[in-house]
């Protein structure tokens, strides 16, 4: 296994840093100029969103707006992407982190730049991305942790105070949480030939205590519904880097199908970011023809899900045959399944005959 | 009693001071008391023998030529007397002078017989050659419960008539001065003749009681304004009336005809305005400032109309509109309505009367910018010889048709003015919120920018700020002064 070493790690902190600190200049030489500040960035509005089909994922199109203070309306959140700024500058430098409603809240008693909720800091965090090309977790701001890891894969870890310190994936049997200090960890070598991402934890549990790991010589990983962007780096990561396959099991209805979706080809809201997608993932199940072969317990698709599945439909990611095929067959049974749907055959079936079935069809 | 000590003061040209003391005689601790009530004015005074009918009769003075006044038939002053004397029992005491001795009468009203009863007539030496008349009673009442209206009622009365110089003071001893603005008094109106469109039939068989004319043609060009020979022979001829017929002849059935020909007939002259007397654009203006205490930078606009008429009467509608800090600070948002009629304060009633529905109904305030929550005040002063009451008690005007578009005309023509300093104001006050923004934010984008390219000095936004204000000149001047009302505006 190739390692990163520490030295680059230690890189990436710097280039943050003094892309922070390049922002810095930039407004200040405009002020020292007597010109009214301002930042280029590419516009994130709908239109200027692109699906580009060879990488896969979505992107920002060539249209760039100024985020300029001399306007009345930009002033404020110009003011706040510059307290953003220095706040993430702060983290990087005294290599902490932070939430992103850590942020939203750092802001209060800071008066006339404090947001008004946590979606206005949310958007500047994410302006903040666009203008510097760089995803928040280099700032340090990560979004609330809940999705889980586990398998044998040796990390090290590089935050303070624990910097060379390893750990193996499997000393946990319930997992170890995907935060800050994992998102920033090397991975130092693992025996696994492959990545199974489940969706939700009872699953997860089962196919631990199941040691699917060790039938199937896999990493497992628990999104927790749709996959916080540490995660789905850390996919990509074993996927890209590490050249392990990577096999997403969700719900068999669209949410599910779009979880899997995001990690596969991102989401429109990360248009800006590259290194999030793993367009080589597959996506295993619960697929409406297992529903039929299968004969899981299903629920009706309500109104709201059979909305979903025709927008879906006409979603460019979603144009390749799998996709509409199964699509396809929701629409036609007007049926969902959840994984747990596989309980009907006893606890243990999913790992003994669905996933090996689904494996082998591969 | 006030209102007939202004007419005493205007009708000798000089400035009126008024002086009203009211005192409690038997305190009492809730509700009504007995009050002693003073008023003293330096009007013309009255000559002795006048006096007692004056104040002791019932409709005494009768008017045979019509002009503008407070009172119509000198019943305010008596029905004061009246209440007094019913409520306390007590005898009024007057005194009076027209420059020599000073009469001072103590009576009561014989109110079976409508006279007046003399108990005791003083003749005093005047020293200090004192004019005017004083009048002291009795009444029971309740000031408490009072007092706001009354205080209004000096206030408003001070508004219209700014050369006055009105002192009150109250049961405590509390003094109220409400100091003249000015000593420029409006010129007197002109004694005319009635109007054969306003005639009713009592005034009508009054003027054949008097009449020294020895037909009909001869009595209406002698008792009535703008008829000549010719018109007279028409009317009477519409009438169905020998022109030779002896006035005093008359019987009421043939009253009662020419009263009602005299209304449908359509070639007599307007009624001559001259007997009117408005305010007038200046004096009104003096008069609102200084009781509103509205400076500089408060809107004050008044119009006055010219003459218009209503079934045969003259009159004409003053309107003042004012807005700005010194109102907001004394009334709530909305409108505040004042209203007069022939100088006299209207304190009651105020939503069933003209003026109200006019203001409330007919102009469309947004169009002027005013909105539910902007002060704005509007007084509004018709005058006439006949105002249209609706109710015997004087409290509002009926809504005759003239009255009510002239009302609104003078209203929207004072409004237009309004808009354009509102609509100012909003401009200045979003320019300055504009140029607190950039005030706001700028520091902060210079420190934070700062301590991120980790420079030492701060760097200077001034040159910014200036850009910011050079693209509002208007602020420049406006900053310090930008109307409460403005800010409103969202």
């Amino acid at each position: 296994m190739q390692k990163t070493t520490r030295r680059e790690a230690e890189k990436k902190r710097e280039d943050t840093e003094t892309s922070l600190k390049q922002l810095g200049n930039l407004i200040y030489e405009q002020i020292q100029n007597h010109e009214f500040p301002w930042v280029m960035m590419q516009s994130r509005s709908t239109d200027n969103i692109i699906y580009d089909p060879e990488l896969g994922q979505y992107i920002l199109g060539s249209r760039t707006i100024r985020r300029h203070s001399r306007n009345i309306r930009h002033i404020r959140p110009f003011t706040q992407l510059i307290w953003t700024a220095w706040f993430a500058k702060e983290l990087v430098n005294m290599r902490k982190t932070s939430t992103l409603r850590e942020v939203y809240y750092s802001a209060r008693g800071q008066r006339d730049i404090e947001f008004t909720g946590q979606q206005e800091s949310d958007n500047i965090i994410t302006d903040l991305e666009v203008a510097l090309n760089k995803p928040r977790e280099n700032f340090g701001i990560f979004p609330e942790e809940r999705s889980a890891i586990f398998g044998d894969l040796t990390i090290e870890y590089t935050v303070p105070g624990y910097e060379g310190r390893r750990m193996n994936l499997t000393d946990h049997p319930d997992g170890v949480m995907i935060g800050p200090a994992l998102t920033s960890s090397e991975f130092v070598e693992t025996s696994a030939d492959k990545v199974i991402v489940i969706e939700k934890g009872a699953m997860f549990t089962r196919l631990v205590e199941e040691k699917a790991h060790e039938k199937f010589n896999s990493i497992l990983v628990h999104t927790a519904g749709q996959s916080p962007r540490s995660t789905r780096s850390i996919i990509r990561r074993l996927n890209q880097d590490h050249g392990l396959p990577v096999y997403i099991f969700t719900d068999g209805d669209p949410w599910g199908i779009h979880i899997a979706m995001v990690i596969i080809s991102g989401s429109a809201n990360a248009a800006h970011l590259r290194g999030l997608a793993t367009p080589e993932a597959k996506w295993i199940g619960v697929w409406g023809t297992d529903i039929l072969d299968y004969k899981l317990p299903t629920e009706n698709l309500t109104e709201k899900d059979l909305k979903r599945l025709n927008e879906l439909k006409t979603d460019p990611r979603y144009k390749g045959e799998i996709w509409q095929r199964e699509i396809d067959v929701f629409l036609k049974i007007e049926r969902k399944a959840e994984l747990e749907a596989f309980s009907r055959y006893g606890l243990t079936y999913i790992v003994d005959e669905y996933l090996p079935a689904k494996l082998e069809a591969l | 009693m006030i209102e007939n000590s202004l007419d005493a003061c205007e009708a000798q040209k000089v400035p009126p001071n008024i002086y009203l003391r009211l005192s409690e005689v038997e305190p009492s601790e809730e509700g009504s008391s007995i009050y002693a009530m003073r008023v003293e004015d330096n009007g013309t005074g009255l000559p002795s023998e006048h006096i007692p009918p004056s104040f002791g009769q019932v409709f005494y003075g009768s008017k045979y030529t019509l002009k503008q006044a407070r009172g119509t038939f000198g019943l305010g002053g008596t029905i004061t007397i009246l209440y007094g004397q019913i409520t306390t029992h007590q005898p009024v005491r007057i005194a009076s002078s027209t420059g020599g001795d000073i009469h001072e009468y103590e009576m009561m009203i014989d109110i079976a017989n409508n006279r007046p009863l003399i108990l005791k007539h003083t003749v005093l030496k005047n020293d200090k050659s004192w004019r005017g008349t004083a009048v002291e009673l009795q009444l029971e009442g309740d000031y408490s419960r009072i007092k706001r209206r009354l205080l209004d009622y000096l206030k408003q009365t001070a508004m219209v008539n700014p050369y006055a110089d009105i002192t009150f003071v109250d049961p405590s001893g509390r003094l109220y001065r409400y100091e003249r603005g000015t000593e420029k008094m409006p010129p007197l109106p002109q004694a005319v003749k009635p109007h054969p469109h306003g005639i009713d039939v009592e005034n009508f068989r009054r003027l054949v009681a008097v009449t020294k004319s020895r037909n009909m043609k001869e009595f209406m060009i002698e008792h009535f304004q703008g008829i000549g020979q010719k018109t007279a022979q028409r009317f009477l001829k519409a009438a169905e009336m020998n022109s030779k017929v002896k006035p005093k002849t008359l019987m009421p059935q043939d009253i009662v005809k020419l009263v009602r020909t005299a209304k449908d007939y359509t070639d007599f002259k307007r009624p001559d305005p001259s007997c009117l007397s408005p305010i007038g654009e200046d004096l009104l203006e003096t008069g609102i400032r200084k009781e509103l205490g509205l400076t500089k930078d408060d809107f004050l606009k008044v119009v006055t109309r010219k003459p218009s008429t209503y079934l045969g009467y003259p009159f004409i509608v003053e309107v003042a509109v004012a807005t700005g800090k010194s109102i907001s600070k004394q009334f709530k948002g909305g409108i505040t309505i004042i209203r007069f009629a022939n100088r006299i304060p209207l304190l009651f009633d105020e939503s069933s009367g003209v003026i109200w529905k006019v203001i409330n109904r007919a102009i469309n305030w947004t169009t002027y910018k005013v909105f539910s929550d902007t002060p704005v005040v509007v007084a509004v002063h018709v005058c006439s010889t006949k105002i249209p009451y609706k109710t015997v008690g004087k409290e509002y005007m009926a809504d005759q048709p003239e009255v009510e578009r002239e009302i609104a005309n003078a209203i929207r023509s004072a409004a237009r003015s309004l808009r354009v300093y509102i609509s100012r104001n909003i401009r200045v006050a979003r320019e300055k919120r504009r140029l607190d923004i950039f005030e706001k934010f700028l520091p902060k984008i210079a420190e934070f920018s700062t301590k991120l390219s980790e420079q030492e000095i701060t760097p200077d936004i001034t040159p910014l700020l200036k850009v910011v204000s050079a693209s509002m000149p208007e602020v420049e001047k406006k900053i310090k002064e930008v109307p409460q009302i403005a800010e409103n505006d969202a």
